[in-house]
């Protein structure tokens, strides 16, 4: 086989590209058919061994995978190899109760390092750049995700992590910081509070914002870039597909190159899943190639896009998708994490004394998202004693806080107070208009 | 002695105390005493009113949120002294107090106090053990 240098890999022609996604995912189905699982998934479909797929055309006949499957085979069963290999897990929000995981192997974080390191690259940043990672470290994998690739790069990487705004612009001033990685929400945080904390924009050397993990418009990527005088990049990951660095703009800015030899893009009808043209809006299904410790394959991201048609002028050969342009479920990403209505529920009905009906709304305060629980207050719950209601709302926000890792204002309320539409109330509503 | 107050959860909303005491006037339900608990983000009306239960059942009819809570009501000499002689003796016999407010217009030469005390029925025993035990006159 042939073996090509990093590189290479970004400009191969179709053919070259199909031949060696074909060759990952047989590597992958390997993996896959070590797991109870997909054993009986692919079994299902007539795969036992990973040559029973001749093509890249085959890959339609394996199910998909839902964030469901995730959690019903928490903690491990989807780990592909021995634990003892593993060298790192990650972890994102279920609908309910425990969170998705996924792990890595040693390679396997070599491989997302690779992707990471392209496309820091693909956007212009080089070893002179300063690189402050101001998204959160943790299980969370936009903040370790990046931080590799800019390593293996040879950036100065300030690993600031998120929050703490006064530190920020502190670490910013007096590293020359010229690169940062952000939620584009943060961004706008960050620029509002540059007076109040007597930044000026000539104290900085700020050339370029990589923005992701939230929804955003192409108006609020060239505000940022406007404000700061700098270019913002847009970024797409999941940590079910590794995290950060799935598709990554470059220097174009022309769409998010999704990194084909990694990834099999499959763009489908939300209805019918059915294939799309290029071009045509559906939701991005993927297959993540280079992943051996925890294979996914054909996992429904829920996320609509579609491929931008044409090559980019770039040179790169992988196809570009476009800026996400909403969910096909109830997902709601607050300041950059993912939150389902259905574990915000599930705690609310764990605290006996909250009652039931209860309403979630996100509204912006200033730049930032805020979450804010409101709850009814009923007879058979209500206290002569307002330590009694704090005590609840304290409760609440403390459980809401361990489930969700987003802390949450709850406002008690009287009965019927709550809007209720065609008799039925409405739970969700998200009052930050047009994210996408 | 012990009377039944009814508490109203009430948001901090502009109107929400005109709407009760209309609802109350309505229902020509005449107020005894009235106090609100006020926090940042909300109230608690208390009422004390001569018939509770029919008030509690005006105000959930209505949808408001209410309950009734049992309080001490004390009356005592309209006096300098007279609150101090009464807080002395909870203080004495560890009858801890969670708030008080009075009841309107005494009559004649009584002023009536209205107490929550953490220990509903050792505060009761104890005011009937030292005289407090007139009935309150609503």
């Amino acid at each position: 086989m042939t073996v090509y240098t990093p590189e290479e890999i970004e400009y191969l022609d179709r053919q070259a590209l199909e031949a060696l996604q074909l060759l990952r995912l047989k590597r992958v189905i390997t993996q896959a058919l070590a797991t109870p699982f997909y054993k009986e998934r692919l079994g299902g479909v007539g795969i036992k061994h990973p040559e029973d797929l001749k093509s890249l055309d085959d890959l339609k006949k394996i199910p998909f995978t839902t964030k469901d499957d995730l959690r019903d085979t928490y903690p491990y069963g989807l780990l592909a190899v021995d634990k003892k290999e593993v060298v790192r897990m990650h972890a994102s929000s279920g609908t309910t109760g425990k969170p998705t995981v996924i792990y890595y192997g040693r390679d396997d974080l070599d491989r997302w390092t690779g992707l990471t390191y392209r496309s820091l690259k693909a956007c212009g940043c080089d070893s002179e750049d300063v690189f402050q990672n101001m998204m959160t470290y943790g299980l969370f994998t936009g903040g370790l995700g990046l931080h590799y690739g800019a390593e293996e790069l040879g950036m100065f990487v300030i690993p600031s992590s998120g929050g703490n705004t006064r530190r920020q612009f502190m670490l910013m001033k007096d590293f020359e910081t010229t690169v940062v990685h952000a939620t584009p929400s943060y961004m706008l945080h960050l620029y509002s509070q540059m007076e109040n904390m007597g930044i000026e924009l000539s104290d900085l050397k700020l050339e370029k914002a990589l923005i992701g993990a939230e929804p955003h418009s192409e108006d609020l990527r060239r505000k940022i870039e406007t404000l700061f005088g700098i270019d913002a990049y847009n970024s797409y990951g999941l940590s079910e597909m590794n995290g950060p660095s799935v598709a990554f703009e470059c220097v174009e800015k022309s769409g998010m190159h999704l990194w084909e030899d990694a990834y099999c893009i499959e763009i489908l009808d939300r209805d019918s899943m059915e294939p799309l043209e290029d071009g045509e809006i559906g939701e991005l299904v993927l297959t993540n190639l280079i992943r051996h410790a925890s294979p996914i394959l054909r996992y429904r991201t829920k996320d609509l896009t579609r491929i931008i048609p044409g090559s980019c002028a770039c040179g790169r050969t992988s196809r570009r998708i476009d800026r996400i342009t909403g969910r096909t479920d109830d997902m709601l990403i607050i300041n950059g994490v993912n939150v389902f209505p259905s574990q915000i529920e599930e705690v609310v009905m764990k605290v006996p004394e909250a009652g039931n009906n209860y309403r979630i709304v996100v509204r912006k305060k200033g730049t930032l998202d805020v979450l804010i629980v409101e709850l009814e207050i009923g007879p058979e719950i209500l206290s002569d004693d307002t330590r009694d209601l704090y005590a609840l709302k304290g409760r609440l926000v403390d459980a809401l806080k361990a489930s969700i890792s987003i802390k949450p204002v709850v406002e008690l309320h009287e009965p019927g107070q709550l809007p209720v539409q065609e008799g039925k109330a409405i739970r969700v509503v998200d009052e930050r208009g047009n994210l996408y | 002695m012990k009377v039944t107050q009814i508490s109203v959860f009430m948001e901090n909303k502009n109107g929400r105390l005109a709407e009760i005491t209309k609802l109350l006037a309505s229902k020509n339900i005449s107020l005894r005493a009235v106090t609100i608990a006020d926090t940042a983000d909300f109230g608690i009306l208390r009422l004390i009113v001569k018939e509770p239960d029919r008030t509690r059942d005006v105000l959930l009819e209505a949808g408001f949120t209410a309950r009734e809570t049992d309080v001490l009501a004390v009356a005592m000499e309209d006096k300098p002294g007279a609150l101090a002689d009464v807080m002395e003796l909870f203080e004495k016999n560890n009858v801890n107090i969670e708030y008080l407010y009075s009841i309107l217009a005494g009559k004649g030469d009584k002023a009536d106090i209205v107490f929550r005390v953490e220990d509903l029925e050792r505060g009761q025993i104890l005011l009937k053990q030292n005289g407090y035990d007139r009935p309150l006159d609503l």
